[in-house]
């Protein structure tokens, strides 16, 4: 693989003491023909080598058009970025020309997606997909490609790994088929891989095991890994870092374990609560109230506030809360923060 | 192992359905010879026209074509000389043989060509419309082929006629004897127009619908360029139901070929099969018809079996 990096065409202004990614105040709308839906409004994230960042919330809340966005694979029209920035060492992204902004794709920055078996193209052997990104990217054979591929496949342990590079994606089970994704995001050794919701079609054991490879495969790479999920059990396993999202903002962000246990807006901690529990079995569980907003028709003031429990007239009026320090690396974005991170802890 | 299983698989669907083929021949040409037998009122005087048949001729030529046996028993004569490679002699006393050597070749170069006009401007216009639907192109392309799915093919053809070949003297307004492809351009391209409408309507549905899969978006995050996306992932399974269209359309080209090569004076398949429905030549029709039966049969067989080589989900159990 040390191959790989001397053939990277270099991104003009690429500055490797810069942060590996940061995202400022992004915005995002899709115009459609029923209103304008704003999906994004003003994210901020940021990403270091080795990290892992979880983005986490409901369906609907902005978590894969954030991840679109920074891929820069908007479906446009509908899709608009209207503000903002997107920062991959000290790159703004969003003004690269579209040229540049291709090659970004896969080799600094990749994607793994929900589900496999139709984001791989039915009509092609895994082979021929994996094995395009060499020949695109770095103009190989095919005979070279294969034999990268058949590497690649290997690399994510499947077995037999030289008969099944000419298999179609049918022919794998889900799991098998998730590896495949996998392999094809870290062909070009990336330096960032967004994974949304990688694990949610696949059943329980194969859902760890594929959790297991993707921080392996992290961890000797040193890359940065943003993980978008709405299942709270998978990220406390992997991830360093959280980041709730509400709609289309960031409501919260914590170190993992902070975040467990003391949970400083009001949108987290009903997520926490709302997780089965062993040893609340019998119990009620608690349910969050109430759907995430029309984006067409975001509530004024904090949009969390109709289904909130500790919302006041403060919340319902325009602006809404800005981002409070809840302590070093910790924010959290509601008027009421003390009262709710003082509470009993959501999860002892 | 997957692999071999499959094309073990498609071996014996391929068996099957050459077995499927042959019963399809004999009885499609079994329906022609009864229906060419039941319309029959008097062949031979058809043939002499306004003359009175001497009862010595009549009675020579109805002995030569067998005319006197019951239906199955001439059934039985004209297959034995059809699996011989014997195609008889027309009621024009013509070896229907050689009438055939010169008609196919003319016919399928026809058919070929309209095929490709066809194609080439269907899957063209098709995917422009996929990629920007309700786009002026779009918009012009959809009306466009409104009027054409409207205008039947007997209108059409004398209209290209005058048009183009007899006002603004493009083409030749006839092909007449062993046309080349100039001359076969304008009834080909009338031709094309029977196919057209449908494919490119099924060409733009089918890319529209592989633009919004996921896969697309996969390729795209792949750092692919836009014309590899879509000239190579979303053409390769958008091709797919048009491929199986056009095996399909094949039977319109023939149908349409004889009103084409009528109105353009091609002698061709369906310039024969006309002027023999007309004068009741029940050797003349049956015989062309099988030669017909059979180009369905194998057409429809290749495009099944292609259908398997760009679709590796088809499996043929």
């Amino acid at each position: 693989m040390t191959d790989i990096k001397a053939e990277i065409d270099v991104l003009p202004g690429l500055d490797s003491s810069a942060r590996l990614l940061e995202v400022e105040d992004l915005r995002v709308e899709f115009r459609t023909q029923v209103g304008v839906a704003k999906a994004i409004n003003g994210v901020n994230l940021h990403l270091d080598p080795g990290e892992t960042l979880a983005i986490l919330g409901e369906s609907g809340c902005g978590k894969s058009v954030t991840a679109q966005a920074i891929m820069g694979i908007l479906d446009s029209p509908p899709g608009f970025i209207t503000g903002g920035s997107i920062r991959y060492r000290g790159v703004d992204l969003l003004t690269l020309p579209e040229e540049q902004r291709r090659r970004v794709r896969a080799n600094h920055i990749a994607m793994i997606f929900q589900d496999a078996l139709s984001a791989l193209n039915p009509v092609f052997s895994v082979g021929f997909q994996l094995g395009e990104l060499f020949r695109v990217h770095r103009g190989m054979s095919r005979q070279d490609a294969k034999r990268r591929a058949i590497e690649l496949l290997d690399m994510v342990k499947i077995p037999a790994a030289r008969q099944r590079v000419n298999d179609y994606p049918h022919q794998f089970s889900g799991g098998m088929r998730q590896r495949v994704m996998i392999a094809m995001a870290l062909a070009l050794d990336p330096k960032v891989l967004i994974a949304d919701e990688p694990t949610t079609a696949l059943d329980v054991t194969v859902q760890a095991q594929i959790m297991s490879l993707l921080a392996e495969l992290q961890r000797e790479r040193n890359m940065g890994l943003i993980l978008i999920t709405h299942d709270m059990g998978v990220v406390a396993d992997v991830a360093d870092r959280i980041s709730v999202m509400y709609a289309g903002r960031v409501v919260e962000e914590a170190p993992v374990l902070d975040i467990y246990a003391r949970p400083a807006h009001p949108y987290t901690k009903a997520l926490l609560e709302s997780i089965p529990r062993l040893d609340l079995k019998g119990q009620q569980l608690n349910v969050i109230k109430g759907l995430p907003p029309n984006l067409t028709r975001i509530p004024a003031g904090c949009a969390f506030h109709p289904r909130c429990g500790y919302a006041q007239s403060v919340c319902r009026a325009d602006p809404p809360p800005q981002l409070f320090d809840v302590a070093a690396g910790r924010t959290a974005r509601c008027h009421f923060w003390t009262e709710v991170a003082g509470d009993e802890p959501a999860v002892k | 192992m997957l692999d071999s299983q499959r094309t073990w698989e498609m071996f014996r669907y391929f068996v099957r359905r050459v077995l499927q083929g042959v019963l399809t021949f004999f009885g499609a040409t079994f329906i022609v010879y009864a229906l060419m037998f039941a319309n029959q009122t008097d062949p031979l005087q058809t043939l002499a026209g306004e003359r009175p048949l001497p009862e010595n001729v009549r009675q020579a030529l109805t002995e030569r074509y067998h005319l006197d046996d019951p239906f199955i028993v001439q059934y039985g004569h004209y297959m034995r000389g059809l699996l011989t490679g014997d195609f008889g002699i027309s009621l024009t006393n013509r070896s229907i043989k050689e009438m055939m050597e010169q008609a196919w070749p003319v016919t399928v170069r026809l058919a070929l060509l309209a095929i490709v006009i066809a194609v080439l401007i269907s899957v063209t216009s098709g995917i422009i419309s996929g990629i920007r639907r309700g786009g002026p192109f779009d918009t012009v392309t959809l009306i466009i082929t409104l009027i054409l799915l409207a205008l039947p093919i007997v209108v059409l053809a004398p209209l290209a006629q005058l048009f183009f070949g007899v006002q603004l003297k493009w083409f030749p307004a006839t092909a007449g004897a062993d046309p080349g492809v100039y001359q076969l351009l304008l009834p080909a391209a009338v031709l094309a127009t029977l196919v057209m409408a449908t494919e490119i309507r099924v060409t733009r549905a089918s890319v529209a619908e592989n633009l919004r899969s996921d896969y697309v978006r996969t390729a795209r995050a792949k750092g692919l360029s836009k014309r590899r996306v879509i000239g190579v992932h979303v053409l390769r399974n958008s091709l797919i139901p048009v491929i199986t269209l056009i095996g399909l359309d094949l039977g319109n080209l023939m149908a349409g070929a004889i009103v084409t090569e009528g109105v353009f004076n091609i002698p061709g398949v369906g310039f024969n099969l006309f002027r023999g429905i007309r004068t009741e030549d029940g050797p003349l029709v049956v015989g062309f018809v099988s030669i017909l039966v059979i180009v369905f049969i194998v057409v429809n067989l290749v495009v099944d079996l292609l259908y398997a080589v760009l679709d590796p989900r088809i499996r043929y159990e």
